[in-house]
């Protein structure tokens, strides 16, 4: 009896045990197939300013395609990039290119070239508080704004008498660090070598930002113009130099390229995408996907596939890896080189 | 001979039962040692971690001089520049401000709870203190952010009401509660008789909190306010939102600054693991660690010191 109670008791024990034995091998086992097949869900990460964008893109998909779900993740180009490189992603999105010091760690962690995609154009406003009575800027000023040692520090010295913004100091926002955004208009504005000025406000995010300057009279600040809230924020025209005419930031002007702060969007992926993605980054590139472009706010793209360049090897990888998804551009809207286009 | 080998084979026997019922015992017991060494092991693992982590760039090519001697923070410019030195006064501002809020605040509260009101406002006050402790800073952060920033505009004129003092206010109020807690477990725990006396003595109510409890609670009293202070320093969320996150160094209470644990929070995310931005975050998280520790081993000095004083 005495020898009896340990076994019952053991034997009570060993149903769960290994029931829990092959529950975890069967988790662990559904998690390695998973990862290595890709064929029910797209991971897509990256840009903050084409978050909205991704997601309008992951949920038409999937109402399309029931069995593929693609979760979308922002937190930033770098984020995307970043994962992308860590070979975590499918598809990373990016609101600037990759650098070649990234797309050499991508291929030097994974392997693989990351291939990239434009799938639209965002035109970059800059935003002022709606009660602000300035109605233009130019990239002149905006550098002297944002620029480290730039002059122009007051309302005042750009001609407005910025009337609810007492003292008159300009509050510099700006966006954090690693953001495609960040990047993107210090390339435009500031140019290649100059610096921003130390002590701007840095957002996380384009929504964050808007809202920020919504609330602070004093503020400037800069997000894609998808992002605009009629009745909170005003958006300013820009020139390029004065004297030049000023354009207000519209479908048309971004397209056009008469608006001086508008840049391509990208998508990336690891190597030629193949199976669900491929098919994905084509319904993208093509009338369902360019749509939702449009309908979220940015300019559609003519559809045109570059790998990036990395060093001195660029050309023949460029000529060779104009893959099939090039083939089926809307002749309509197709720009011979965008990425130059965006990249005065 | 024979009664002798009986004796002790039930000796035995015995000895064996009694093994049988100590198993369980012993099972506890080495599980709670398990439970208290794991928290060392825990500490150290994290250090480790975060040392590896950081330790290539900080013995393999950071300026020292320029990271601890210059505001100029800009980890992705093409020549990067990494200092802290605005990040650093950042976070001193806010840590000091909040608590020179948060100190006389937490510990008047505590005397209060403790010492004069009457039993059921305390049941009242302790509950509602526990509630502002269960807030997530995130909530603090939205407060600060969509609350206070538009306050702060209307009652200082500052352009922007997101900096030094709304974060160090909001970090007062997530402080508090600490410091009430710690410190009004360390009153209580004065023994009655010192009341006693100094009522006996003709002590007033002041006199006996000023003159007989502060003293007799220093070392309870200290803790609270340094686990205010880790508190403050380690904060993360909500001061990424409500200091204005701009690296320079403030001259005055509304300026905008960027702190370390926010620095880290906001670019974390979005570098590529093993690389000198990456590396240079988990320097600075080193340096917090060192900045923990150190405020920890001044407290435990500290209260040695006083110890000994009492003691001597």
């Amino acid at each position: 009896m005495l020898g009896m109670k340990p076994f019952a008791r053991s034997s009570c024990l060993l149903l769960p045990m290994a029931l829990a034995v092959a529950v975890v091998t069967a988790t662990i086992a559904g998690c390695f197939s998973d990862s290595r097949r890709d064929d029910s869900t797209i991971r897509i990460t990256g840009s903050d300013t084409m978050v909205n964008l991704a997601q309008a893109w992951a949920e038409a998909y999937h109402e399309a395609h029931p069995d593929i779900s693609s979760p979308v993740r922002g937190g930033g180009s770098g984020v995307g990039i970043a994962a992308l490189i860590n070979g975590k992603v499918d598809v990373a999105t990016a609101s600037r290119a990759m650098k070649d010091k990234e797309i050499a760690l991508a291929r030097q962690n994974t392997g693989k070239e990351p291939k990239q995609f434009i799938v639209g154009r965002d035109a970059l406003a800059i935003y002022v508080h709606k009660d602000n009575p300035l109605d233009e800027i130019t990239i002149d000023a905006l550098a002297e704004i944002y620029g480290e040692d730039g002059t122009i520090t007051t309302w005042p010295q750009l001609g407005v008498d910025n009337a609810d913004c007492a003292g008159g100091e300009i509050i510099r926002i700006s966006r954090q660090n690693n953001s495609g955004t960040y990047a993107y208009f210090r390339e435009i504005v500031l140019g290649e070598k100059r610096e921003y000025k130390q002590g701007a406000t840095a957002q996380s995010g384009s929504s964050e930002l808007v809202t920020l300057i919504s609330r602070t009279p004093c503020a400037i600040g800069y997000s894609g113009m998808g992002y605009y809230r009629p009745g909170e924020v005003k958006m300013l025209r820009v020139s390029r130099k004065k004297g030049e005419p000023a354009i207000e930031p519209t479908l048309e002007t971004a397209l056009d390229n008469t608006y001086p702060i508008s840049r391509p969007l990208y998508i990336y992926t690891l190597g030629e995408p193949t199976g669900a993605v491929q098919e994905f980054v084509e319904w993208i590139l093509g009338p369902e996907g360019q749509k939702i472009v449009a309908d979220v706010g940015y300019v559609p793209n003519p559809k045109a596939t570059e790998t990036p360049s990395a060093g001195g090897d660029s050309g023949d990888n460029r000529s060779a890896d104009k893959g099939p998804v090039a083939a089926g551009a809307d002749p309509a809207a197709n720009d011979a080189s965008p990425r130059a286009a965006g990249q005065p | 001979m024979a009664t002798l080998r009986a004796t002790s084979e039930r000796r035995r026997a015995t000895a064996r039962v009694s093994w049988f019922r100590r198993l369980p015992e012993l099972a506890i017991e080495s599980l709670i040692r398990l439970c208290g060494w794991s928290a060392i092991l825990f500490v150290f693992g994290i250090f480790f971690f975060v040392f590896r982590e950081g330790a290539p760039l900080l013995f393999g090519g950071l300026d020292l001089a320029e990271f601890f001697g210059s505001t100029n923070w800009n980890p992705v410019a093409d020549t990067p520049h990494y200092g802290i030195l605005g990040l650093l006064a950042g976070t001193t501002s806010v840590t000091v401000l909040s608590m020179a809020i948060a100190v006389p605040l937490g510990l008047g509260a505590a005397v209060f709870v403790s010492e004069f009101c009457s039993s059921k406002v305390k049941e009242v006050l302790k509950v509602a203190i526990e509630l502002l402790a269960a807030i997530p800073s995130i909530v603090w952060g939205f407060i600060a952010y969509m609350m206070l920033n538009p306050i702060i505009i209307a009652v200082t004129g500052a352009p922007v009401g997101l900096n030094i003092l709304n974060a160090s206010i909001i970090l007062a109020l997530m402080s508090v509660p600490v410091i009430v807690s710690v410190g009004e477990d360390s009153l209580k725990a004065v023994p009655d008789s010192f009341r006693e006396a100094a009522v006996a003595l003709g002590a007033s109510r002041w006199e006996i909190v000023y003159r007989v409890l502060f003293p007799a609670a220093k070392n309870g009293l200290l803790a609270a306010v340094l686990l205010g202070v880790g508190r403050a320093i380690g904060e993360t969320m909500a001061v990424l939102m409500a200091t204005g996150h701009a690296n320079q160094i403030p001259t005055s209470p509304l300026d905008r600054v960027q702190t370390l644990t926010a620095t880290i929070a906001q670019e974390l995310g979005e570098t590529v693991q093993g690389g000198d931005h990456y590396r240079v975050l988990f320097v600075i998280g080193i340096l917090l660690f060192v900045i923990a520790f150190v405020v920890n081993l001044t407290a435990d000095l500290v209260v040695r010191g006083i110890r000994g004083k009492q003691n001597g």
